[in-house]
């Protein structure tokens, strides 16, 4: 009896989580795929919206739809408030100092590209370094090496153990004085493991250095506090929270933000214009530059606000109780290996299936309405570093359950049967 | 379910568990590698060419039960063909796993590669089955790079 009720999961807000009525708000979590009831399990890909982000972006083009910032119009006014509200509302949501550094983007790879440009590469020169770990994603490798290319600066790795955890005494040796920047992912998309991230941007301050972290994976499962990270940069995107796609936020501390050059010119982010002298607006809108995705923008807003009603504690308490299910469940399946044990985990779960290839996985299962991700996820040397092609990977929401847990594990054995 | 089996055929598995021709082939005359960097499937193939008639082939790697099969059914169908024919083949599965042609209707022409008719219904899959396809064409090319499902 004691040990039943040790199992339940302490809720910390007021409101209790219902994950069916969390489910009644995702209007495609109803749908059908291949005949079958969809089991959405790809949410490190990308999440899917409640009702309320489609109705906020319906509600912007059917009755506020107008260009932001110069109008003097009423639904100008209405369209700035939608998409300046918002930003408030992300500010609350990250707990950051100031609204003016939430700076709209298209996503993490645009937040990461413009820190890369119009920080990093004006303050790096050949023989320098640059440091990020062996389970980033692309878009955290990527604009580093281009950077490196340009300036002669080089790219070094923090390795990671057999766990996909960081190895921290490595990551610690390897800031050197000669190491000017630092980009971390907090959690990893392909293995789910969640960094120490305030640990490792101490380690860097200690030296000087500052961070970025790529949020993508965090937003819509734990609770995020810039200030107290003390991270330099932040940066995620709205559809991995349960927002639109094409819109994401990037965080910067004003002292950086100021002294930082434009990423691209053009309307908005200018306060005058002459063919002798260009004056750059204040901080946000200095770095949004031309009409952005004002429906987006504001539809991430709602996002937000439907975050924080349901409580990112609650979100994460669940999700663990969830991911503590699947991993037992996933692990009880013969020939099933799991990549990735690290101890503090995210509800990702990327595995290997005895002689079966992930793609005839991912194939299989869909036929029963479960989607997966099936190949590198974007992270090619994690699979390097674990000597394999591809995983599959089910990543796993607030609105998922345990029923779905077993109707992966349902087809993930249709699978095997047909590869007896 | 139907449309699974019908990807999943009984011989598809077979090639998948058994693949014929699996090996180096110590005296190729021609080789090329074939990637498909989304799903890290992986083949080398090798053909040993005279007088324009392939007389022996061979490949080897890893990846997906449908890039292997195909890869295996492949390997089984070439020998004695030449160059033209060997293409001629190529384009025929291609428009097969396009399903820009029906199975019954070809079947004179393409024998037992109808068995990958199914892959028609999945348009994620194409790739897989194209791959040893594409790099037999840069192989009888003798091109040297490597052959990716991505350019």
């Amino acid at each position: 009896m004691k040990a039943a009720v040790e199992t339940l999961t302490p809720l910390r807000s007021k409101d209790p989580f219902d994950v069916w009525s969390i489910r009644s708000d995702f209007p495609i979590l109803n749908r059908k795929v291949n005949g079958k009831p969809l089991v959405y399990l790809d949410n490190a890909a990308t999440t899917q919206k409640p009702m309320c982000v489609v109705d906020s972006l319906r509600r912007y083009y059917l009755e506020d739809n107008s260009n932001i910032h110069r109008g003097v119009h009423y639904l100008s006014q209405k369209a700035t408030e939608g998409y300046e509200n918002s930003r408030k509302n992300l500010c609350g949501f990250i707990n950051a100092q100031q609204t003016q550094e939430i700076i709209f983007v298209r996503g993490t790879t645009e937040g990461i590209n413009l820190v890369a440009n119009s920080f990093v590469k004006k303050r790096i020169n050949a023989g320098e370094e640059i440091l990020i770990t062996g389970m980033e994603h692309h878009s955290n490798i990527v604009p580093w090496q281009i950077v490196c290319q340009e300036t002669g600066a080089i790219l070094r790795v923090a390795p990671i153990n057999d766990k996909g955890e960081i190895i921290l005494e490595e990551y610690e040796k390897m800031l050197s004085p000669k190491v000017k920047f630092v980009s971390l992912v907090h959690i990893s998309n392909s293995l789910g493991t969640v960094n120490p991230v305030k640990q490792m941007i101490e380690m860097a301050h200690a030296h000087d250095i500052p961070v970025l972290i790529d949020g993508a994976q965090t937003v819509s499962h734990m609770k995020l506090d810039v200030q107290d990270l003390n991270c330099d940069f932040y940066v995620f995107s709205g559809h991995k929270m349960f927002g639109p796609t094409g819109i994401g936020v990037l965080y910067g501390k004003s002292e950086y933000l100021e002294n930082m050059s434009p990423y691209q010119g053009g309307g908005d982010m200018i306060k005058s214009v002459t063919f002798e002298k260009t004056i750059y607006n204040d901080l946000p809108y200095k770095f949004e530059a031309g009409t952005p995705n004002i429906a987006g923008a504001t539809a991430l807003g709602a996002a937000s606000d439907y975050i924080n009603k349901i409580g990112i504690d609650n979100i994460y308490a669940y999700e663990q109780d969830l991911l503590a299910y699947a991993t037992q469940a996933l692990l009880s399946v013969d020939g099933l290996r799991m990549i990735g044990a690290a101890k503090n985990k995210s509800a990702v779960i990327s595995f290997m299936l005895e002689d079966v290839h992930p793609h005839d996985i991912g194939t299989i299962i869909d036929s029963e309405g479960v989607a997966i991700r099936t190949g590198h996820h974007c992270t090619q040397p994690v699979m390097q570093r674990f000597g394999i092609p591809a995983t599959a990977r089910a990543s796993f929401a607030m609105y998922n359950t345990k029923d779905e847990v077993d109707a992966l594990i349902r087809s993930i054995e249709k699978a095997k049967k047909i590869f007896r | 379910m139907s449309e699974l089996k019908s990807l999943y055929q009984e011989i598809i598995l077979d090639h998948n568990k058994n693949p014929r021709n699996f090996k180096k082939l110590e005296n190729a005359n021609r080789h090329a590698e074939g990637y498909n960097p989304l799903c890290g499937d992986h083949y080398n193939i090798y053909l040993r060419v005279e007088d324009d008639i392939i007389q022996e082939v061979a490949f080897e790697g890893a990846g997906c039960a449908i890039s292997k099969a195909s890869a295996s059914v492949m390997s089984s169908l070439l020998k004695g063909k030449t160059k033209e024919e060997a293409e001629e083949l190529g384009k025929l599965f291609h428009k097969l796993v396009m399903g820009e042609s029906d199975p019954i209707e070809e079947l004179d022409r393409i024998g037992k590669l109808a068995v990958f008719s199914g892959v028609s219904e999945f348009p994620a899959r194409v790739k897989c089955a194209s791959l040893a396809w594409h790099t037999l064409r840069a192989a009888l090319e003798n091109k040297e790079h490597v052959v990716s499902t991505e350019k």
